[in-house]
Formats: C-alpha cells, sequence, structure tokens
C-alpha cells in the first residue's frame, strides 16, 4: 500500500505533462554525394515536457535548432527518429485522417506576420481556413465564430473583408495568432511571434498572448531567441545548443542559479535597460560563434567555446541531461562550476 | 551634437528616422531625399555645403559608417585583406604598402583570430559576428574623429552582440573615436553610451545624459518605452505598459505633438500646438508640454 502511494504521489508530474518529447532526432540532408550527403543534425536527440497550463520558453541562439524543433512538435515536419506524444498519443506513429484530427488541438503562430498570412485572402478568409479545412460550421455561424475571435484578439470585426496588407505588423500578427485560436486549440507552439516587431508593439502582443492563456487555459512552447521576454512568459525554460537541450528549469531558478556554463554567459551577455547596472556587470565573453550543426564537436558540444572546460573529459564524454537539483535538469559535467 | 570622443545613442522605433539622420550626416540620403535645411557641422566645417570633393574627403577619413548586415557591405569576391586595404589607400592617407602593412594589425585591432591567415579570406567565410569585425576594422583603418554604427549588433546573436558592443567600448577607449550608436535596443545604449537621443517620429524628443534619460525621463515617450519592455533581472511578474497605436505617417502628421495620439497624459494644448525641444535638467532637453515629473506628480496627488 505504502508503494503505491508513494507512486500516487509522483504519478501527477507525469500526468500534467500534455506534451512530451522523447529523443526526437531531426537530420536535414545537404548534397547527395556518390556515397551520401552529409547531413545537418538540426535537432540531435532531444527529450523534455511540455505541462498542461504552462508556458515553457524555448530559447538559443540562431541555428541550435529550436525553430525545427517546434515544426517537428507541431508536426509540420516528421521527425527523423524519436517520438512526441500529445496527450499519451504518439503524433509520429499517427497519419492521414487520425493527425489531422490531432492537428486541431495544436496550432502554431509564426515569426514573420508578413510572410505567413495570404496577401491574396481577406482576413476573414484567413481565420476562417482552419474552420473550412475542418468542416467545423459554416455560413453565419462561422462568420459570427469569426468576428469573436477578432475580438478576443483586438481586431476590429468591421475589418474581416480587409487584405493583410492594409494592416501594420501588430495587427497582422494578431491575425496569425487569431487563426490558431479559432479553433479551440489547447496547445500552441509559437514561433518568435513578437522578434519581428517594434518595440512599442512588442509589449501588446505579449499582454495578448498572456490574457489569452488565462482566459482559455492554453499551454505554450514559446520559442525565442531574447531572453528577457522569455523570462518575462514563461513558466519553465528549456536552452539549447547545437541541436541538444543542455538545461532545463523552473523560469526563476534557471535565471536566478544556471548551472550551464552556455546559460550562464547567455544570461550574462544580455544587457538591461538600466546604466548602473551595466557599469557593475561584467558580461563573461564566449570565444567565437557557434559551430556548425553539420559536423558538430565531439563530447560536449559547448567544449570549443566554454571556459571551464576541461580536457580530454569535455571534448570525449558527452554529458546527459539530468537532474542536478529536484526540476534543475542540465547537460555539464562540471554543472554550476562557472 | 556629438563631442569628441563621445558615445552617444539614437534609439528610437523603425522608421522614426534614426538611420537617415545618421546618413545625411554623411549626405547619403537617396534620390529623391534631400536636406531641405538645417546645418551639419563637422569640426567647424560645414558638412552641408561640401563639394563632391571635399565630401570624399570628409566621409571614411574624418567619419566612418558601419551597417546593420556586413554581408551586403562587403564585396563578396574580394578578399578581405584587399578591402581594408582599398578603404585606406582611396583616402591617400597610406600609400599601397603603409596600408598593406596596416591590414593586419587593424583586424587584430578588432580581435580577429589569426590575422594573417582571415586577411586571405572571402566574406563568405566569415561568420557574421567577424564580418562585422572586419567592416569595423575596415571603418576605423584611416583613423576617422567618428564612427556611426547603424544597428551594428541587430542581425547578431546575444552572445555575438556582446563581444561587438565590448570591442566598440575598448575601441572608443583606446583609440578616442566617438561612437554613434544607432539602435531601437535600450539596454544596448545602457551598456554603452554616455549620452541618448530619443527619436520618434522624425523629432528628438528628448536627449540627455545616459543615466538621466533612463532614471529620470522627461517625456512620455520615452517614459513609456522604458515602462515597455521586459527586463532579464526583473524579480516579479508585473504587467508590461503598453504604448497604444502606432507610430503616425509620416506623409500625414497628426496636428501638435506627434506623439499625442498615443500619450496617456496629453493635455489640450498637446493635439494644437507642437511643443519646443527645451531644456528640462542639466543637459536634458525633452519636447513635451507635459513633462513627466508633472505628470507623474499629478497622478499621485489624485491617487
Amino acid at each position: 500500500m505504502s508503494a503505491e502511494g508513494a507512486q500516487v504521489s509522483q504519478a501527477p508530474a507525469y500526468e500534467m505533462a500534455l506534451v512530451r518529447v522523447e529523443d526526437v532526432v531531426k537530420h536535414f540532408p545537404i548534397g547527395a554525394g556518390l556515397f551520401g550527403g552529409q547531413v545537418v543534425r538540426a535537432v540531435d536527440g532531444v527529450s523534455f515536457e511540455v505541462r498542461s497550463g504552462e508556458t515553457l520558453g524555448l530559447v538559443g541562439e540562431s541555428g541550435c535548432g529550436k525553430s525545427t524543433l517546434g515544426r517537428v512538435i507541431a508536426q509540420l515536419q516528421p521527425a527523423t527518429s524519436g517520438h512526441v506524444f500529445f496527450k499519451d498519443t504518439d503524433l509520429v506513429s499517427l497519419h492521414g485522417e487520425k493527425l489531422r484530427r490531432m492537428r486541431q488541438q495544436m496550432q502554431m503562430i509564426f515569426q514573420d506576420p508578413y510572410a505567413s498570412l495570404n496577401p491574396r485572402m481577406t482576413v476573414g478568409d484567413i481565420i476562417g481556413e482552419p474552420l473550412q479545412n475542418f468542416g467545423i460550421s459554416r455560413g453565419k455561424e462561422r462568420e459570427k465564430r469569426i468576428h469573436e475571435v477578432m475580438r478576443i484578439c483586438g481586431l476590429n470585426p468591421n475589418f474581416i473583408r480587409r487584405y493583410p496588407h492594409e494592416f501594420s505588423g501588430g495587427q497582422r500578427q494578431r491575425i496569425g495568432i487569431a487563426r490558431a485560436l479559432v479553433l479551440n486549440p489547447t496547445f500552441i507552439v509559437a514561433d518568435e511571434p513578437i522578434s519581428a516587431l517594434d518595440v512599442s508593439i512588442q509589449a501588446q502582443i505579449v499582454n495578448l498572448l498572456e490574457d489569452l492563456q488565462d482566459r482559455f487555459k492554453l499551454t505554450y512552447l514559446f520559442i525565442a531567441h531574447d531572453l528577457s521576454v522569455v523570462r518575462h512568459l514563461s513558466d519553465r525554460v528549456a536552452v539549447m545548443y547545437l541541436g541538444k537541450i543542455v538545461e532545463v528549469a523552473d523560469s526563476k531558478e534557471i535565471y536566478l542559479n544556471p548551472l550551464h556554463p552556455y546559460t550562464k554567459a547567455l544570461l550574462s551577455s544580455i544587457p538591461i535597460p538600466d546604466p548602473d547596472l551595466e557599469a557593475k556587470r561584467e558580461p563573461i565573453l564566449l570565444k567565437g560563434e557557434i559551430p556548425s550543426p553539420v559536423n558538430p564537436p565531439t563530447g560536449c558540444r559547448f567544449h570549443t567555446r566554454c571556459p571551464i572546460a576541461q580536457f580530454p573529459k569535455c571534448s570525449e564524454e558527452e554529458p546527459a541531461l539530468e537532474d542536478k537539483t529536484p526540476g534543475h535538469r542540465a547537460a555539464c559535467h562540471f554543472a554550476g562550476q562557472l | 551634437m556629438v563631442h569628441k570622443g563621445e558615445t552617444v545613442g539614437i534609439v528610437g522605433e523603425s522608421g522614426c528616422g534614426k538611420s537617415v539622420t545618421a546618413l545625411s550626416v554623411l549626405r547619403l540620403i537617396p534620390d529623391p531625399g534631400k536636406i531641405v535645411g538645417g546645418h551639419i557641422f563637422f569640426k567647424d566645417r560645414e558638412v552641408t555645403r561640401m563639394s563632391a570633393e571635399e565630401l570624399r574627403e570628409f566621409r571614411g577619413n574624418d567619419v566612418a559608417m558601419i551597417f546593420q548586415d556586413p554581408m551586403t557591405s562587403l564585396n563578396p569576391v574580394l578578399r578581405i585583406g584587399f578591402q581594408i586595404k582599398e578603404a585606406m589607400v582611396a583616402h591617400e592617407r597610406f600609400d599601397n604598402n603603409a596600408a598593406e602593412e596596416r591590414v593586419v594589425p587593424m583586424l587584430k585591432k578588432v580581435r580577429i583570430p589569426a590575422p594573417k591567415d582571415r586577411a586571405k579570406n572571402y566574406p563568405h567565410q566569415f561568420s557574421g559576428g567577424m564580418r562585422q569585425r572586419a567592416m569595423i576594422a575596415m571603418g576605423l583603418s584611416n583613423e576617422p574623429g567618428l564612427l556611426i554604427a547603424d544597428e551594428p549588433t541587430t542581425a547578431l546573436d546575444v552572445t555575438v552582440q556582446a563581444q561587438i558592443i565590448e570591442l566598440l567600448r575598448d575601441l572608443n577607449r583606446e583609440m578616442g573615436t566617438a561612437v554613434v550608436l544607432i539602435t531601437h535596443n535600450l539596454a544596448v545604449v545602457a551598456s554603452l553610451c554616455t549620452r541618448v537621443i530619443v527619436m520618434y517620429a522624425g523629432r528628438i524628443v528628448e536627449q540627455g545624459p545616459t543615466r538621466q534619460i533612463f532614471y529620470n525621463p522627461q517625456h512620455p515617450y520615452t517614459w513609456s518605452l522604458l515602462q515597455s519592455i521586459p527586463r532579464i533581472d526583473s524579480t516579479q511578474h508585473d504587467k508590461l505598459l503598453t504604448i497604444s497605436g502606432l507610430p503616425p505617417d509620416l506623409s500625414n502628421p497628426p496636428p501638435g505633438c506627434l506623439f499625442h495620439p498615443r500619450c496617456r497624459f496629453r493635455v489640450d494644448r498637446c493635439s494644437k500646438q507642437e511643443p519646443p525641444l527645451e531644456e528640462v535638467g542639466p543637459g536634458q532637453d525633452a519636447r513635451c508640454w507635459v513633462l513627466m515629473k508633472n505628470a507623474l506628480a499629478g497622478a499621485e496627488s489624485t491617487s
């Protein structure tokens, strides 16, 4: 009985996971040599979970594979190997109609509000397209739903027959959000949704995303390179480097007590809009730039830029992503020593 | 006004005119744009009246400029070292041999590893951060008095951005080159600049010493902008303040203060008459009828 009791107390953490990613790999072949071309190891064995109702921030520098991972999770691109569980159904094993039905519950918001909206469609058609695809409602009823989400997203429903070019960047991103919301999804992958917007507009979209989450109990995977925004929005944060997750922890914990030297350097690189604090800060400057994912470094992928790497351990042994303290995972042989 | 050896930040949103201001300094405004009024002086010489010959001499020699995307500023089919040498020879400040000899030290100065080998590389063999370093080397090769950097780190990752900011700071100290940094990122300005100019819709709305602008902003736009950005070091979760609406269409600007349609502190006068840029503190000017000290005092007394 007591053993069972212990199991029950552990179960919620597992059950709370809405999306579980297990050892996902995504390689892109480049060139087609006689003996097989090379591959870009965009995502190279990644496991984590997104808990129901939370915002998980996924951060990393350009080329680290965060967007590819987002697209693989949303099933916009097939994984090379691994599993993506959504409410305990393995999406990777689903095809055709079954996968289509699951997609209704997971939607995506894209970075570029200019490229992600069809310029020849009216706003009403863009937002209503998912309804049409899934054969949900028609005529007056559909229009009512479109009006409703437009209002929710801060768009004037009278503009339903206008075209995307008639809107500003911020409003276009609202259209993208309305389209993601129209099917009442439970999970939204937002890939850099504010980085193309002006500073004074970014806060509007950040606040909108927060309001929508409260109102509709949404779960977000929020992908961004701007760690200040990620800190503001996320409950937990996962840091990616060259196709691998190097650290996952609660948002507060990761910012106050980063264990991986990459996370620490990344955080210290971000300037603070406060001149006195800035004058006191000494950023940890990393050497060079992110290596090519075609030919990633051996052992720990960060060892070529790491200020505390020890050889040969770090260049030979790949560190596992493991619990360093409860709920705080890091992949480093010398975690917390920088 | 930029003083000798100073670091000045020009901040504002896209379309506020910060880049055009910088291009005007070099008289690089593309057609059909024109400087229709005003004067630009550099060390007592009037740039706005220079002949083509004088301008050529002035650009690069006195003032150099680097841009957001270093790839479009570099010639893809010429070696990096050659391009840096060319920049020096073009200004006849150094002869071919002297210029040749300066290339490697310049690359070293901007912290490019193995500069001797790297000088032989083509731009595509450089990473984004290294290209920007090469551009800075080129810009500084003629020892100009002023370097204008237009969003030099916007296309770069944060760890690389930190390297470039550090480099600009060091070069400013070592060589005494004044730096004008044009950016939309207030945090970068806080880190690098001693003075800030805030632009909105083609106008300077506030300027002053960096500490004053960040700790005691007087223009509502500056104040709102600072309140609307999330901070990496914030410990509590407050809702971000938003600035409603959009920057105005400059072909059809609103009457009065250009910011008044979006301003939460506006009074009647704001929509009728444009305020002048007036001194509001030591070295600090703002273009506002209300000013934040009054707006916030008013808010406190009513609450």
